[in-house]
């Protein structure tokens, strides 16, 4: 018989680590100019940490805390972030992705203004990065039946 | 407006908006298909601008993204071979988007709109973008682009639809994936990726063995894109169980698309005495082109099936394509990127029919094709107009760029291609007559009943206006290229054609 | 024997089309394309590798000296690589959905039980 107490030590376990996997998927993001990491694979951490929580939990309570069309809408957002960007720069009278004119729109000069349009894409890929991995997830596990976004299967 | 932008804004604007049309799907199912349309709108007068400038300049147009200078950044390099295809692209996208309103509705459930209308986006972005980019890696990454939106909106079909596409997802992915390992080889011996660039740094390099496994990879790699000849087995499943909207749009533009990586990779990143002198690539490609036509156009014959009759003349038309490639002449090399454009527009117009009659009637069958002049007969004469042009009768388009091809070999004196054509030709005849003799000369219609002689039916075609025009547009489309072939041939071809091919 | 990444890559590209062409059941054909391509991405990685070259992360401790490039390991393949991790996931997660399409029309992962299935 399976008892709620069997798990206790896995949710105990990944309760505590959670927080620093998302913590820690934010900081591979940020440094990634620097030292191995970026965009995609902070996204990766931060799906892993959404997917951990619904492995050792509920899959309602990786839902609850990240709401299914909530997900499905950051696909397309982190998308949005990185084209709009790419298109600031063609406002700024660069060509496309043309970082460094974006020291005209910005109060930075060329070169903060590189490292700015940098962060920005890889904000973006992570953000879409993050939602289609835990939207796969969430295909494979209920075996395509989550009626949330798409409505009733025909 | 400034042109400046448009080789950028060909390829952004389609990726955005697709994910406009995904977020808007969510919440409003009837505004994805309106968007789709003005987004391709968007796309064909950025086509038309790039043309433009094109034209204007006499050259290659070049655009930094990033402004960063080749060969360090990614550059999107548009000269008059690439802005022909590109603007064949964006005319046929626009007019299949239109007609695959009222056969999307009848195919796929309402639920699923939004997320087909987001693939079928992200499919034109990728064909898009592999048109455009002047660099290698660029173009597997688009590449890949435009194979998974084309798996994932195949398998959206009824039936044995998702098998089709898991079979094709195992075969274009060795296909991607030889071409990545070819470019591979080629960043090993030159470490660039540009193609302007490598073009210069390979040319004392062609004796090296390396380059030889590189280039056999990426031509393995472009041959399974392509459809070629043994390697097009996933072609007829694939395309055949797909809805009818995404095989009208995939089956005219996807080979074709392949097709110009191909002569891109031919002539422009590899010398032309590379294929022709020093490795035998051009005979080894007729060879497995003539076979590939003979092939094709029997077992075209021998199918019961409409679209997979079509999707087997897909084969053959590209086995066409590559044996005027493979004459390595002037004239052959005019024949066949004549021929692409052509085959872009007829493949549409074919396909659209096939799909209208396939939602019409919810069967394949060719049988369906009897006594159908009474009730669909504008249709059926779009259809005439395509199987026309395919068999290569003027004034339709197909005629000029099968003369050329003809012409081609001829002058080549490869008298086996010459004879393959020809006898291709008379077998697509024989295909196109024994389908439309069914449909004019039977006396009977589907459901046994004779027809008496002489009893007039109101001619009215059952399908909506947005289904009938644009295939009416597609065929009054191959009139109009085949009477201005003079033209596309001496203003665009003609400064497509390498340098050292021009004395031929 | 010189060069044995080119070995390991070849046996696991063979091991990967083997899985894809003479193995009957979807699943395991999926799992061969996925060898296949982390073999060529193995591949582009180690082209990367120099003898002493150290991580291609320039320390900002000295701003004056003097750069080598070849100090450092190559990073252009290992960026281009990235790109193709994303595009194998992305693969394995559209194959993966359309098996659990398969499965809920078929009933079963057998190709060739599919392939009779479609034949009636």
């Amino acid at each position: 018989m399976v008892n709620d107490l069997d798990d206790i030590i896995i949710k105990f376990g990944s309760r505590i680590m959670i927080p620093f996997m998302q913590l820690y998927g934010l900081y591979v993001y940020v440094h990634g100019h620097s030292s191995p990491g970026g965009g995609f694979q902070g996204g990766c951490i931060v799906a892993a940490s959404f997917i951990l929580l619904a492995v050792a939990f509920d899959l309602n309570e990786s839902k609850k805390r990240l709401k299914e069309k909530l997900n499905t809408l950051f696909c397309a957002v982190g998308v949005f972030i990185y084209t709009g960007t790419g298109f600031l720069c063609l406002v700024a009278a660069g060509n496309f992705l043309d970082y460094g004119k974006l020291s005209r729109i910005l109060p930075v000069d060329t070169f903060m203004a590189r490292y700015y349009g940098m962060a920005m894409i890889e904000l973006g890929v992570q953000i879409t990065v993050m939602a289609v991995m835990v939207s796969i997830f969430l295909d494979l596990v209920t075996r395509g039946q989550h009626e949330d976004v798409l409505g009733p299967r025909p | 407006m400034n042109t400046e932008h448009f080789p950028a804004l060909i390829v952004v604007v389609p990726l955005l908006l697709s994910f406009v049309v995904f977020a808007v799907g969510l919440v409003r199912r009837s505004l994805c298909l309106p968007i789709v349309i003005l987004t391709l709108l968007a796309c064909l007068g950025f086509a038309i601008g790039i043309l433009q400038s094109v034209l204007t300049k006499g050259g290659t147009v070049r655009y930094y993204l990033g402004a960063w200078d080749p060969p360090w950044g990614i550059e999107y390099a548009v000269d008059h071979l690439n802005a022909l295809v590109l603007l064949s692209i964006a005319v046929v996208s626009l007019l299949v988007a239109i007609h695959s309103r009222s056969v999307t509705a009848k195919e796929i459930p309402a639920s699923k709109h939004g997320p087909f209308y987001t693939l079928l986006l992200l499919q034109v972005t990728g064909l898009f973008g592999m048109t455009i980019t002047g660099d290698v890696f660029n173009l597997y990454v688009l590449l890949e682009i435009a194979s998974f939106s084309a798996y994932a909106i195949i398998g959206m079909g009824e039936g044995g639809a998702p098998f089709a596409a898991f079979r094709y997802m195992i075969f274009g992915t060795i296909g991607a994936c030889a071409y990545l390992l070819g470019i591979g080889y080629l960043y090993i011996l030159t470490g660039s990726l540009n193609m302007a660039d490598l073009r210069q740094l390979l040319v004392p390099l062609y004796e090296s063995r390396v380059l030889l496994v590189g280039f056999a990879f990426i031509m393995v790699g472009i041959a399974i894109k392509m459809a070629l000849f043994p390697v097009h087995t996933w072609l007829p499943d694939s395309y055949t169980l797909a809805p009818s909207a995404v095989s009208a749009l995939l089956a005219p533009l996807f080979t074709k698309v392949g097709v110009y990586v191909l002569l891109r990779f031919l002539f422009t990143v590899f010398d032309p005495s590379f294929s022709s002198q020093m490795f035998p690539v051009l005979k080894v490609l007729g060879g497995v082109a003539t076979i590939g036509i003979i092939f094709a156009s029997i077992m075209a014959l021998a199918q019961t099936d409409l679209k997979r009759m079509l999707c087997y003349l897909i084969v053959a038309e590209i086995g066409y394509i590559v044996v005027g490639v493979a004459c390595a002449n002037r004239v052959g090399l005019i024949g066949a990127i004549l021929h692409t454009v052509n085959d872009i527009f007829m493949m549409a117009c074919l396909f659209t029919v096939a799909g209208s009659i396939t939602a019409y009637r919810g069967s394949r069958n060719i049988e369906l094709f009897r006594g159908l002049h009474r009730t669909m007969p504008v249709t059926l004469a779009v259809f005439v107009a395509g199987a026309l042009s395919v068999v290569g009768v003027p004034p339709f388009c197909g005629f000029f760029s099968k003369w050329y091809l003809v012409l081609g070999t001829i002058h080549a004196g490869q008298w086996v291609y010459l004879g393959v054509l020809l006898a291709g030709s008379l077998l697509n005849a024989v295909l196109f007559f024994r389908v439309l003799e069914k449909a004019y000369f039977e006396l009977r219609d589907e459901s046994g009943h004779a027809e008496p002689h002489g009893r007039k039916r109101p001619l009215i075609d059952r399908i909506p206006l947005t289904e009938l025009g644009p295939m009416v547009v597609l065929a009054l489309l191959l009139i109009f290229l085949g009477l201005f072939s003079n033209n596309i041939i001496g203003d665009v071809i003609e400064h497509a054609i390498p340098q050292t091919m021009r004395i031929h | 024997m010189g060069q044995f990444n080119y070995w390991v890559y070849v046996v696991l590209i063979i091991v990967g089309l083997y899985g894809m062409m003479a193995k009957n059941n979807l699943m395991k054909k999926l799992i061969g394309m996925n060898i296949f391509q982390w073999a060529i991405i193995l591949f582009y990685i180690s082209i990367g590798a120099k003898k002493g070259g150290t991580i291609p992360i320039i320390a900002t401790t000295n701003p004056s000296a003097t750069v080598r490039a070849i100090d450092y390991i190559n990073p252009l393949p290992h960026v281009l690589m990235l790109t193709a991790i994303v595009v194998g996931v992305a693969t394995t997660g559209i194959a993966l959905t359309l098996l659990i399409i398969i499965y809920r029309r078929f009933r079963t992962l057998e190709e060739d039980r599919i392939i009779k299935a479609l034949r009636k």
